[in-house]
This record gives structure tokens, sequence and C-alpha cells, in this order.
């Protein structure tokens, strides 16, 4: 019983983190996919997302600036409106410029604003980084929350306490699973209907010939830095949920950018970069993929050492994360060469009224 | 006036970011030069930069296996020799297959490239610092005293005068291939317009190979520059560079190489002289936040002049 226990949590952590992935990927799907807008610093939009959330949700602390305590919602929302700021200054300098700029840009932007993160140490706590920051479902265990509104209309703290001393530790896993794919579900659900929207056919048609859609009268600078801030929101909201899945973030180590840009790319463009469908399945599959690659690669070293009995495995194991990044970038390679198009190739956004309105006599065409 | 201030400006300022400026001005050589004539921003550059003096430390350990000990810019010659071929190997495989598709592509597998490279580099020589020549660099002595007789006492170590000197010696050489010799006349051809350059009969396959070795030698020469400048070996190290090499390919002009030297020797002195306390006495700009300077540069570039201050190209 025991061992199930531990597959099934393996299995809901692989859901926690490949859901926050698939949170990113569906950022990057709006960018990327959309408005055709590469985006080389998506560590940096993270990273703003789950600072802005980490400050504003923690308890009061000395080593950094508040801890404001605010309830988790609002950390989460003011979360996504801090990234898509730092979208929008970003957006209206380099929206205007040729792909390879605004990627200069980026990752750029990325890299500053890890400075600022390491060198504000008044605010952030510098590279000691924030901890305890309230993970969504396990915060209602924390005293803070207990005691006070609105969970002290329920029960008194020590009832809650009693409560939640019943429950399994790992209670909470379930649950904050469920949100996060919940979540997922909801962006996935408004990205298709902006997709199809009038809205979405607009930046498909921006994306493939710029020059017609402006002699059409389109705003494309405009719709471009849209595409970016929405995106951008979206990858603040899957940071915040970052911060809560580690509940520890310092800015070197948690925002790595071969471990969150690079791997969100690899994902986007495995499952089909412009099909929302396959930014899930795409951010799911190479998470398994990865997270498997770990397990199978420590029984390859296990099996090494034991063959030469000799061997000193610890430099094996300090090398075999870095040759894991190595094959996830041929990975990349192969797929970029052999199947552009990813596992599930985009669908042409058509309106979904265009069937009835054909076989409307009297419909015209808008 | 050689007072202290001079004093401290020369010597702990201004040499420092101009050794600081020919490391970024030999890596942005080969960026202008590949995203003018191949036009896409080679993300992978910092990278190549990083084992091209991995190569170099690696020559320098097997020489000294032999119990022999070679000068870094001895060694150099036969790592450069490998960037090169890692150079045209990447390209042959992996940006070669895009060369007729949509530029974006191309950035994103130079991207690609970047993380291959530096975990390759990692899994081989292992994440951690490598020192790579040991011991402080004291100044050179006889610079010290023929400049203090002048009453300017400059201090600086033998490895700033290398750097110095290698990189005029490879800034000129550029300058003769690029004016004097019939393949970087075609460079030049290409970079400036390619259909044209193609009708006028210019092999456009063997240009882009002369971008590469010419490329790869200067990234390996700033990559060697800066381990003998900081003296460890970093697996780092290639991405911090990235930043400030692509400012100052944008500060010069995209496709103008002496626009990215001019660029490099900016940024590198823009980057060290924004911590010199001009005003009061603490640091204008917190040290921490040096590598900010360049990408501060490189905005106001981009909103005010995108096509740089020697008028290359603009995308």
């Amino acid at each position: 019983m025991e061992a199930y226990l531990g597959y099934f949590l393996y299995f809901l952590s692989l859901l926690t983190v490949g859901g926050i992935y698939a949170i990113l990927a569906l950022g990057l799907n709006v960018q990327w996919g959309f408005a055709g807008l590469f985006n080389a610093g998506i560590v940096g939009f993270v990273a703003v997302g789950a600072y802005t959330y980490a400050l504003l949700t923690t308890a009061e602390s000395t080593f950094h600036l508040g801890g404001f305590g605010l309830p988790l919602p609002i950390g989460m929302a003011v979360a996504m409106l801090a990234s898509a700021l730092v979208a929008a200054l970003i957006g209206l300098v380099c929206i205007r410029l040729r792909s390879d700029y605004l990627a200069i840009a980026t990752i750029g932007i990325a890299e500053i604003i890890k400075l600022i993160f390491k060198n504000e140490t008044e605010v952030t706590n510098g590279p000691r980084g924030i901890n305890k920051i309230p993970r969504s479902w396990e915060h209602f265990s924390e005293e803070r929350f207990y005691s006070s509104w609105p969970m002290s209309w329920f029960g008194t703290p020590e009832n809650w306490e009693a409560f939640f001393d019943s429950l399994p530790n790992w209670y909470w896993q379930p649950l904050f699973a469920g949100t996060i794919i919940l979540v997922v579900f909801a962006i996935y659900k408004m990205l298709e209907r902006a997709r199809t929207s009038p809205w979405g056919r607009m930046m498909t048609a921006i994306r493939e010939n710029e020059p017609a859609s402006r002699a059409a009268g389109k705003n494309v600078t405009r719709r471009r830095i849209e595409a970016f801030v929405i995106g951008a929101a979206i990858m603040g909201l899957g940071g915040a949920f970052l911060a809560q899945h580690l509940r520890l973030i310092e800015p070197t180590n948690t925002f790595d950018p071969s471990k969150v840009t690079f791997l969100v790319w690899v994902m986007l463009i495995a499952g089909g970069s412009g099909n929302n469908r396959g930014a899930i399945l795409g951010a799911f599959l190479i998470w398994t993929i990865w997270s498997a690659s770990e397990l199978m690669i420590s029984g390859i070293i296990d099996l090494i050492t034991a063959i030469f009995s000799t061997m000193d495995a610890s430099i094996l194991q300090t090398r075999a994360g870095f040759l894991r990044m190595m094959l996830i970038g041929i990975l990349m390679q192969v797929i970029l060469q052999r199947y552009p198009g990813g596992i599930l190739p985009e669908v042409r956004p058509a309106s979904p009224k265009a069937d009835t309105k054909t076989a409307d006599p009297t419909g015209d065409t808008k | 006036m050689w007072d202290a201030f001079g004093f401290e400006f020369v010597n702990f300022y201004l040499i420092p970011g101009l050794v600081l400026g020919c490391i970024y001005a030999l890596g942005a050589i080969g960026i202008t030069l590949t995203f003018g004539i191949l036009r896409f921003a080679n993300f992978a550059h910092g990278e190549i930069m990083m084992s091209g003096a991995y190569l170099t430390y690696t020559v320098m350990a097997i020489v000294a296996g032999a119990g022999l000990s070679l000068h870094p810019l001895v060694a150099m010659v036969p790592a450069a020799f490998m960037v090169i071929l890692l150079f045209l190997g990447t390209d042959r495989y992996f940006y070669k297959p895009f060369r007729k598709e949509d530029t974006i592509k191309v950035v994103m597998a130079s991207f690609g490239m970047m993380l291959i490279i530096r975990s390759a580099v990692q899994v081989i020589w292992g994440p951690n610092q490598i020192a790579f020549v040991p011991g402080i660099a004291k100044p050179n002595a006889w610079l010290q005293s023929f400049t203090g007789d002048l009453g300017a006492m400059i201090i600086m170590p033998n490895k700033h005068l290398f750097i110095f000197a290698g990189t005029v010696i490879i800034v000129i050489a550029l300058g003769y291939l690029l004016n004097r010799t019939r393949i970087g006349k075609a460079m030049r051809a290409v970079s400036d317009s390619p259909d044209l350059a193609h009708v006028t009969g210019i092999n456009v396959d063997k240009v882009i190979n002369a971008t590469w070795i010419v490329g790869g030698i200067c990234a390996t020469a700033a990559g060697v520059f800066l381990v003998m400048d900081t003296q460890t070996l970093e697996t780092t190290m290639g991405f911090r560079m990235l930043l400030p090499m692509f400012a100052a390919a944008i500060l010069g002009g995209i496709g103008k190489p002496y626009g990215a030297v001019f660029g490099g020797l900016v940024i590198g002195l823009a980057e060290e002289l924004s911590a010199y306390p001009w005003i009061g006495d603490a640091p204008l700009l917190s040290p921490g936040y040096k590598t900010g300077v360049a990408f501060a540069i490189m905005v106001i570039m981009l909103i005010v002049r995108p096509q740089g201050l020697f008028k290359g190209r603009s995308f």
C-alpha cells in the first residue's frame, strides 16, 4: 500500500509541475504561436510573477520587503499584472523591430530582472531568496491562516489544528494538482476562444503576412503588444504557481534560463506551436520525459558503478544532469528539422460560425 | 596633472574598461559578420567563445603533461582550428537546413545550440570553475618604472598588454582581409546585398564558410583573452558575454566589423566607468548592475537609431 501511495504522489507531482509548465507553454503559445513573437526571456516574466506573489503573500519577515500576508488569489492576480506591465514596457520599445532583436531584448531583460532581484537585497533578500511561500491548500494548515478570517468563522484554531492533524500530511497534493489542472483548462478554454475570434484570426494574418494585414488597415503594432502582454500575464501566473510549488525562490538557480526558458520552448515546439492543445501535450510529455530520464540516468549510473566498482559515481551524478540537458537540446533540433509542425500541428483558426455562414444564402462574409 | 585622481581613474577604471572592451570587440566582430552575412542573430556565439577558452586550456594541460609550458596565445592556435570546425559543423548540420526558410528558425536553432554546447562543455569539463592561470598577475615592472619616471605611473599586468596587442593585430589583419583580399571584398558585398552579390557570381557558400572561419578565430581570441583576464574558466561566461556583445554589434551597426570594434570598446568602457564615483564618493552605479549598462545602451540604440552609429543594416 505504501508503495502505491508513493507512485500516486509521484504522479501528482508530475501533474503539478507539468501543469505549471503547461501554463508557461500556453503563455508562450500566445506570443510565438499566435503572433510570431520570439520571446527568449520567459524566465524573466516567470521571475517577476513568482517574486510578486512571494512578496505579497508571505508572512511579515525581516529579511525582505513586507511579507504583506495578502490572500493568495490577490497575490496571483497582482503577479499577472506585474508581469504584464513589464511586458508592455518591453513591447512598446522592441515590438516594431525584427524578431531577432526582440529575442535579444527579451534575453537581456530577463537577465536584468534577475540582476535586480539579486542586488536589491532590501526588497528581495538577494541571493538568499524568499522562503515559506504559502502554497494553495497547504496554507490552510498554517497557523496565520486558520486563526484569521475567513477560516476562524468555521472553527476555533484548536479545532482546525486537530482537523489538519487528522488528515494525512499529503492531503493538499491532489488539491494543488487539481487546482493547477483546472487553471490550465480555464486558460486553454479562453485561448481557444481568443484563437477562433476575429482577434485570433487577425493575429494569424499579421504573423503570416504583415504588409498585407497592414494594408488591410489592421493596427499591427498594437495587436502584437496585446499578444505579448497577454502571454506575459499567463507566464506571470505560471511563475506564481512555480513559487507555490517550490516554496523557496532565489534569483540564480530557481530561475535558470536553461531550465525555464529553454524547456518551455522545447515543449511548445514539440507539442506544436500555434496549437493550444499541442502546447499542453508538449508540456506534459517533455516534463514526463525529463523527470523519467532522471530516474533512468540514475539507474544507469548505478549499473555502471556496479560494473566498474573502482569508479567514483559522484562525478557521473553531477554531470548526468547536463547530459540530459544536451539530449533535450538535440531533441529540439531534430523536431525543428524533421517535424517543424510538432505533434499536433497548428489548425488554422476559422470562424466558429463559418459553416453556418456559408449555408446561409443571405449571409455576408464579414 | 597626474594626481591621485588620474592614477586611480586610469589604472582602475580606464584600463580594465579597455581590456573588457577589446574582448567584447572581438566577440562582436563574429556576431556582426554572422548577422550581416547570414542574417541571423547567433545566440550560440558566446558559448563557442567559452568552448574556445576550454579547448585552449585543454591544449595547455596536454602540453604541460609532456613537461612543457605553453603560453595561452600559442595554445590558442590549435584551439582556434577546433572552434572553426565546431562552427562549420554546427552550420552544416543545424543552420544550413533552414537557410531557405524564415530566419527565425535559424535563430531558434542557434538558441538550441547555445544550450547543447554549454551542456556539452559541462559534461566534458564539469560545471565547476577551473583556474586557468594560477597566481596573482604582477604589473609589468618596466612599464611601471618608465611611466613612473614620466610622472604618470601606469600599472598594467602583462596579460593586459598581451590582450591589447592581440586585439590590435587581429583587427589589423581583419582590415587587410576585408579591404584587400578577394574573399573579404566578397564578404562585404554579400553583407550589403546578397542578391546582387549572387548575381555578380560570388560563391555565397564560400563566403559563408569564410564568415565562420573569421568569426571562429575572433571568438577563440575573445574567449582566451577573457580567461586570461579573469584567470578562471566558467561555463556561464559565454552567456554572460552574449548580451554586451550583441549590444556592441547593434551599437556599431549590424554588418560593420569596425563598428563592432568601436561598439565593443564603448560598451566595455561604459560598463567599467559606470562604477566610477563621478558624483560624490559612492560609485555612480552599483557594480552589481554593470551588466545592465550594456543592455541600457542597446535599448536606447534600438529606440533612437536601430541602424547603429555606422549605418549598418537594420531589419
